[in-house]
């Protein structure tokens, strides 16, 4: 089946001007969010700083919790709920720090003060009993051993390690790291004999740290020059690589247009507030390659048409080829983002910024190939006065056309 | 089926079984189910961030160790100079790498130039600036970079034997990062990360020195005083590491040199202690060489102290009683764990220089399976749509590239198996791009054989062309991908560098199955068609 006729004519490079304009209202608009701002909002890996992910077994008293944190002198940390749309019930905050000072004892004080905090607000449950969700298999299968519930003897050591890692086990995966009552643990394949043993050890406290993340200083500024630069000698080997198998002009059109995404994505995460981690300039990286490569497919049958229609100007040739490869576009796009979608709405918090750089990137990218690079090498050509010659170089000797002249003074794509 | 038709599905059969041998067939061979997917899930290593554990990214202070070695350049050039009577008015650090010799004797400017080119052949000498006869050292840079690389690995060499004695599961210590004297650390699994990083971060450096006055001062203007303000050749003031209750430390006089280092144990135990119970002490015993060292020196200086020094720092000094050959112990009250992990640390060795942690990370594994369940089914759920959509759009021809795009995930996979390459987050997110590529190699190969078949080829011939003429394109695609995923790989650290090795890895599986094997398919469906009969694309 198609969907598609295979006839389409549009003449795409006759709206190069809008495409132009759209372009720098884009980026226009991203640029006045990024300068507003003063800079992009970075996560943890770029500006160091503590965070704390902690997860709870009903909804976080996140009022309470910010005014324990101000007691512990923590005034400058912020707060922030987790939801999305696979779990819209997560029940967790990120809690984050900036860095104070340097130094190891300077690393390890956030950490310090925010578990502090969160027990002096929420309570350190009973005393003398440690909390199940902050003990290791272990330490369980310790306390189970000296306690012998099962009575077992001298041989239960084992059997007990078994029976920690069940409920530990159960506790990450099924109660996603916060049992909220030790009876639950029943589930687990804990009999009430072993039950009370636990209750007399351990109790349930209402939350559980998932995850610490604390970044000093010099990683974060260390790592954003790195980006910079790895982007850019990525950008360099494509464009000598594209370079030496069409001609320099592509190869530039391409990198100007991958670094044009590159800037309307930055531009869209200023405006929505979603931050720049590691992992988002893996998926910006990725988007260059995703952008590259549709680039790539329209110029190849630019390449490839200019050798078979030798007396059309570059102009037609160049609608001709974005026609021609158009159902291949919206083919490969549409299930590529679908696929980014699928990441986007259902990869967690973990990867929200990442999918959602892919999700903007392929849109951006797909527009940019015969928005931005396929303008651009028409009107390089036509300032050139090659608008009819063909790229391989074989004067077709069309020089004197109006079309030509035309093409000269007001070429496509530039004004 | 012509021969050469046979022989390509032979060697595609093949590469399919290598891979699922690669996948399951190892470390035993499966014979039960559960023992394939035990199999499995040894075979694809996961990383921290799915698994759950804690990595530390640490700097090595390799200044340090160059500062230390200029420190004992001057104690010689000192002493060489006094020997040879090369007067001078002072001889101080100038920085880590540099000496100044100050107000040297004009007459022994030949003697002085003549020892240092000699004897401290890795300093480089030049006049002072700003100074009459004054004369600055300064230590080469190429002498420079061996120490600090030398006290890079022997600092990994160290913290890996620390980090091993900890009895972790394959915990992992490696360099990190571009000549930033950085190194990673990470140890997967739960727990508290606070004890690694103590057991890392301890200087681990024991000395055993002479005490020189039998009671330790209260202060360190006290000693000095005691000493008419200087205090005697070869002798420093060292602090307790224990505080009294008003905050107040007290201050050793002892000899410069120690009689026993670290170096010199050949084992160290945590035992309790008979003198305090319910307190853990440190044993130690001595090789033989030091043993008949520390024999005579304790026999002349019975009824003497002598001061157990760890990091600078007095542990304890106590009182010799008799000569000891072999063996000793630090006493000071440690706890069961602390005194196993100060055992722990002198058996392992000293750092040559100290620790700063850059960054820490603890994934716990509710976190770690969360993002596991995340990335899965993310990674199905866009699997089946666009395997579905393929199929429906494509028909027969449809199902070539559902084959294509499945065997390319199972090579993906068995080579990360084999690389023994980890499984990370924003890897799971690469293999996702590796479907986007997959499916844009099939799309690009299909819409080409259909552009034939409209130009009114035929079908063999329409599907040879197709493949002819995609495949250019599919190069420059992955060639212009795999570049970038080099550079990414070759500057890129952590997760940048775990998503340039799906991506490239899953590039040029694609590669195989999306024009190789994807071609033979084809090839062997044309064979069967009946003459006439139409292309199902």
């Amino acid at each position: 089946m198609e969907f598609f006729r295979h006839d389409v004519n549009l003449d795409w490079m006759g709206k190069a001007k809008y495409f132009v304009g759209l372009s720098l209202t884009l980026l226009l608009i991203g640029a006045a969010s990024w300068i507003h701002k003063g800079s992009l909002d970075y996560g943890i890996d770029f500006k160091g700083g503590t965070l704390v992910y902690v997860r709870f077994a009903s909804t976080p008293p996140v009022d309470k919790l910010r005014q324990g944190l101000v007691q512990q002198g923590l005034g400058d940390s912020v707060i922030q709920q987790i939801s999305d749309i696979a779990t819209p019930n997560a029940n967790e905050v990120v809690i984050y720090l900036p860095q104070r000072g340097q130094g190891n004892e300077a690393l390890d004080a956030g950490k310090g003060a925010i578990l502090n905090a969160l027990h002096a607000t929420l309570g350190s449950g009973e005393a003398g009993k440690a909390d199940v969700n902050d003990s290791s298999p272990d330490t369980i299968a310790e306390v189970l051993t000296r306690k012998d519930p099962l009575s077992l003897g001298t041989a239960g050591a084992t059997r007990y390690q078994q029976l920690a890692k069940q409920l530990t086990d159960y506790r990450d995966r099924q109660a996603r790291g916060v049992v909220s009552n030790l009876d639950n643990l029943r589930e687990a394949g804990a009999t009430p004999p072993v039950l009370s043993a636990l209750r007399d050890s351990f109790y349930a406290g209402p939350f559980a740290v998932v995850n610490v993340e604390i970044v000093g200083p010099k990683v974060g500024a260390d790592l954003r020059r790195q980006a910079v630069f790895v982007t850019l000698y990525a950008l360099a080997g494509m464009l000598v690589y594209i370079a030496l198998r069409f001609e320099l002009v592509y190869g530039a059109a391409a990198v100007l247009a991958v670094f044009h995404d590159v800037l309307i994505t930055l531009g869209l995460f200023s405006l929505l507030h979603f931050e720049i981690s590691l992992t988002v300039i893996a998926a910006l990286l990725t988007l260059v390659g995703y952008s590259m490569n549709d680039t790539i497919v329209i110029f190849d049958r630019i390449r490839e048409n200019l050798r078979l229609m030798r007396r059309e100007p570059f102009k037609a040739i160049v609608n001709r080829s974005i026609n021609q490869t158009l159902s291949r576009t919206i083919l490969t796009s549409g299930l590529t983002f679908l696929t980014v979608l699928v990441l986007f709405l259902m990869g967690g918090q973990v990867l929200r910024s990442f999918s959602f750089a892919l999700v903007v990137g392929i849109l951006v990218g797909t527009y940019s190939s015969f928005g931005i690079a396929a303008p651009l090498v028409v009107a390089w050509n036509y300032w050139k006065g090659q608008g009819a010659v063909p790229v391989s170089g074989t004067t077709a000797g069309s020089k004197t056309r109006t079309g030509e002249a035309q093409g000269r003074l007001a070429p496509a794509g530039r004004r | 089926m012509d021969s050469n038709l046979r022989w390509k599905a032979v060697f595609i059969t093949l590469v399919i079984l290598l891979c699922i041998f690669g996948l399951v067939g190892l470390p035993a061979f499966p014979t039960s189910l559960a023992q394939l997917r035990d199999n499995f899930s040894k075979r694809i290593k996961l990383g921290l961030d799915l698994q759950g554990g804690t990595h530390l990214i640490l700097q090595v202070q390799v200044n340090e160790a160059v500062s230390l070695q200029t420190d004992q350049i001057i104690d010689h050039l000192g002493t060489q100079l006094r020997d040879k009577n090369i007067r001078y008015d002072d001889l101080r650090k100038a920085g880590d790498t540099q000496i100044l010799v100050h107000n040297l004797a004009p007459d022994s400017t030949a003697a002085f130039r003549d020892l240092v080119s000699s004897n401290f052949p890795e300093w480089d000498l030049a006049p002072a600036p700003g100074e009459q006869s004054g004369y600055l050292l300064t230590l080469k840079p190429s002498t420079v970079g061996a120490i600090q690389a030398q006290t890079l690995s022997q600092s990994e060499d160290t913290i890996r034997r620390r980090i091993d004695a900890l009895g972790l599961t394959e915990p992992v210590v490696a360099p990190y990062g571009q000549g930033a004297n950085e190194m990673i650390v990470e140890l997967p699994g739960e727990g508290d990360p606070n004890r690694a990083k103590s057991v890392i971060q301890a200087g681990g450096q024991l000395e055993l020195r002479r005490v020189e006055d039998a009671n330790p001062y209260p202060s360190e203007a006290a000693a000095m005083a005691a000493h008419g303000g200087i205090l005697p050749p070869g002798t420093e003031l060292l602090p307790s590491k224990t505080v009294d209750a008003s905050g107040q430390g007290s201050w050793y006089l002892a000899d410069r040199a120690p009689i026993i280092t670290g170096r010199d144990l050949r084992n160290a135990t945590a035992i309790p202690s008979t003198d305090n119970p319910g307190s853990y002490e440190v044993n130690f015993t001595l090789s033989t060489d030091a043993a008949r060292r520390f024999g005579p020196f304790t026999e002349q200086n019975v009824g003497r102290p002598m001061a157990i020094v760890l990091d600078r720092k007095v542990e304890s000094a106590p009182v010799i009683q008799s000569r000891i050959e072999d063996s000793g112990r630090i006493t000071g009250r440690f706890g069961q764990q602390e005194a196993n992990d100060l055992a722990l640390v002198l058996r392992a060795g000293a750092l040559p220089a100290s620790i700063r942690y850059l960054e820490e990370r603890t994934v716990g594994p509710s976190l770690g399976a969360d993002s596991i369940r995340h990335g899965v089914q993310a990674s199905i759920i866009s699997l089946l749509v666009v395997l579905i959509f393929m199929v429906f759009y494509y028909r027969i021809s449809g199902v070539n590239a559902v084959i294509a795009l499945l065997l390319n995930l199972v090579i993906l996979l068995a080579a990360l198996a084999y690389f023994g390459a980890v499984l990370t987050l924003p890897g799971i997110a690469g293999v996702i791009l590796t479907i986007g590529m997959g499916v844009d190699s099939n799309v690009l190969i299909f819409e080409r054989i259909r552009e034939e078949l409209r130009a009114g080829k035929a079908a063999a011939s329409a599907v040879d062309l197709g493949f002819k003429r995609a495949f250019r394109t599919i190069i420059d695609t992955h060639v212009t991908t795999v570049v970038s995923a080099f550079f990414l790989f070759i500057f890129g650290t952590g997760p940048v560098r775990g998503f340039a090795i799906t991506l490239t890895i899953g590039l040029i599986a694609n590669l195989f199955t999306a024009v190789y094997v994807s071609r033979v398919i084809f090839e062997w469906h044309l064979a069967k068609l009946q003459r006439q009969a139409a292309l199902s694309i």
